[in-house]
């Protein structure tokens, strides 16, 4: 599954973080050794004094971050998102959570985007650690338009964050005048027979799937659930109120990731039939796109899904 | 009143808490208390009705554990009274085990998981620097403490950077929580490793408030470690150099004694 008109997210990203630094100088950038593969090589020549890279030690990036923005910055914390989350975890609980610390962590290249490379270099944990962590809201955009909007977002809001910028290339699938809004979904497709919830760059599959479950006559709303923390409750109620099953569709692990919290809503309101799609487990060494097949992750075998959890 | 003189109180405040809150890490807030004695009196600028300042001096204190010398500090200097102290760690106190940024303003950030203020400090002076501002950055560390990596990130990555607007004061009292330091994981030589590191060392005598004045306030185009030479327990005869006096809570008649010692002490 590839289209030509594919971004990579960190293409968006770096550009609308170099355009929000040129109108704030409050806005840094703090790397761990990663200026090149968090797009940040522009940034660096724009704002050398303000683009921090201490090198390969991601729980001082992220305490440096903590004091950067106590010293009145809005520091944008870049890394490899199974670095930055799986080395710095106590980091960002204490320094950045607890201590409502005004920083933004950037999580690139997230979930199983480094394919071969294995399950050291994959992030199918981070979205599960850090809905733990109270106070820290989580941004999952869905393509290059809406990791636009949430950088402006992130920009502006006074809490701590984290962004989970992917490097899988998607095709747009959500407005451009769109506005992000932590704790609001979007409902990109209408049905009232089945509902696939998805996040991120994989949200694109959820919709493909829902393309061929309509052609069968099966109406399957599509939801694009990019805040994880605070999640849209309303959204899912409504969806497991007026439809007979939902799928969820993530690129992480789904116990504790968006099938878990999707879940923790549905079972507290309104049960309803459910399955998560997701990374279970670590991943054999395959291509990004073999991974997608092992996962079931492809738009056939989330079709596949949603018609098995239909006919329990 | 003076670094002297203030630094008898809160030790007083230190045991007078401490009892009546039956928990505390006494020994290890015996051992800063001249530090932090002299950095309120005599080296940070702060305003206790305008604790978030934005030019005020920062100061972490990471050993976040000796809450009570910093809490009972603070009451000194107007940033709390003399009955919220007594708060300390009962319910929805503002004075919470370990000193939380949210809780209570004039906190800079969360400590108490070791190795986390050394690394927050290195950002506060790289913003200082990028901002401009005059503001000095000030970390107060456990010396068992510096076991943990983080830290060494940050003194790798401040000595790098070269900012000279960073002093760090060791607590070097030899002991951790279970032992001496140098039975379970040795930091000598200490002064030497920061140097490699590209930072000045002093070592000084953590508890001669004219040595750590002069020490804190020299000035230097590097990073700056004080690496302050102190008793646990400090003042008080039966706890000094005690590992088992790193948390426990003296019964009363131990309290009175305590707080006799103290109070002559000087």
């Amino acid at each position: 599954m590839t289209t030509e008109n594919a971004i990579d997210c960190r293409k968006p990203f770096a550009a609308t973080l170099v355009e929000l630094a040129g109108k704030d100088d409050r806005i840094v950038a703090v790397c761990n050794d990663s200026v090149g593969s968090s797009f940040l090589g522009e940034f660096k020549e724009l704002f050398p004094e303000r683009l921090i890279n201490v090198g390969i030690a991601e729980q001082n990036m992220v305490g440096v971050g903590a004091g950067l923005a106590n010293a009145g910055l809005i520091p944008f914390v870049c890394a490899a998102s199974p670095f930055l989350t799986g080395r710095a975890l106590e980091q960002i609980k204490a320094d950045v959570a607890y201590s409502a610390a005004n920083v933004k962590l950037c999580g690139m290249s997230p979930g199983f985007a480094y394919g071969e490379l294995g399950a050291t270099h994959h992030s199918i944990e981070d979205i599960a650690w850090l809905r733990a962590i109270d106070g820290l809201k989580i941004v999952v955009p869905a393509d290059a338009r809406q990791t636009t909007a949430a950088v402006r977002w992130a920009a502006d809001a006074p809490s701590p964050a984290f962004l989970r910028i992917s490097r899988t290339p998607v095709p747009d699938v959500t407005d451009a005048s769109e506005i992000f809004e932590p704790g609001r979904a979007q409902t990109l497709r209408l049905g009232n027979d089945a509902t696939l919830i998805a996040c991120g760059t994989v949200v694109w599959r959820a919709l493909q799937a829902a393309k061929i479950l309509s052609d069968e006559g099966l109406k399957t709303r599509v939801i694009n659930m990019a805040s994880l923390a605070p999640i849209d409750a309303d959204t899912v109620i409504r969806a497991a109120e007026e439809t007979a099953a939902i799928v969820t569709v993530e690129e992480s692990v789904p116990r504790g990731g968006l099938g878990g919290a999707v879940a923790e809503v549905v079972v507290a309101n309104t049960p309803v039939p459910m399955r998560m799609l997701g990374t279970e487990a670590f991943a054999p060494t395959a291509s990004v796109e073999d991974l997608y097949e092992h996962f079931g992750l492809g738009a056939e075998q989330i079709a596949d899904s949603l018609r098995e959890v239909l006919a329990r | 009143m003076n670094s002297e003189e203030q630094a008898r109180s809160v030790r007083q405040l230190i045991l007078e808490t401490i009892s009546f809150a039956g928990l505390g890490h006494i020994g290890s807030d015996l051992s800063i208390t001249d530090i932090l004695a002299v950095l309120y009196t005599d080296v940070l600028h702060l305003d206790p009705e305008r604790p978030q300042w934005p030019d005020r001096d920062r100061l972490i204190v990471s050993k976040g554990h000796a809450a009570v010398a910093l809490y009972s500090t603070m009451t000194l200097n107007g940033f709390l009274t003399h009955d919220e102290l007594m708060t300390f760690a009962q319910r929805d106190s503002r004075l919470n085990g370990h000193p939380a940024r949210a809780k209570l303003p004039g906190i800079e950030t969360c400590t108490g998981p070791l190795g986390h203020g050394l690394p927050v400090s290195v950002g506060m002076a790289v913003g200082a620097r990028i901002v401009n501002a005059d503001w000095k950055t000030y970390v107060v560390t456990g010396d068992g403490e510096l076991q943990e990596g983080s830290n060494w990130e940050a003194i790798m990555f401040a000595g790098h950077q070269q900012l000279s607007g960073l002093t760090c004061i060791v607590d070097r009292n030899r002991l951790q929580q279970g032992a001496l330091t140098e039975e379970t994981n040795s930091l000598d030589p200490l002064d030497a490793k920061f140097e490699a590191f590209g930072w000045d060392a002093t070592v000084i005598n953590g508890h001669d408030h004219d040595a750590l004045r002069e020490a804190i306030l020299a000035a230097g185009a590097k990073p700056r470690v004080v690496i302050a030479e102190t008793t646990k327990g400090k003042g008080v005869s039966f706890m000094e150099n005690q590992a088992v006096w790193h948390h426990k809570v003296p019964s009363a008649d131990q309290f009175a004694q305590a707080l006799a010692e103290v109070s002559a002490t000087r």
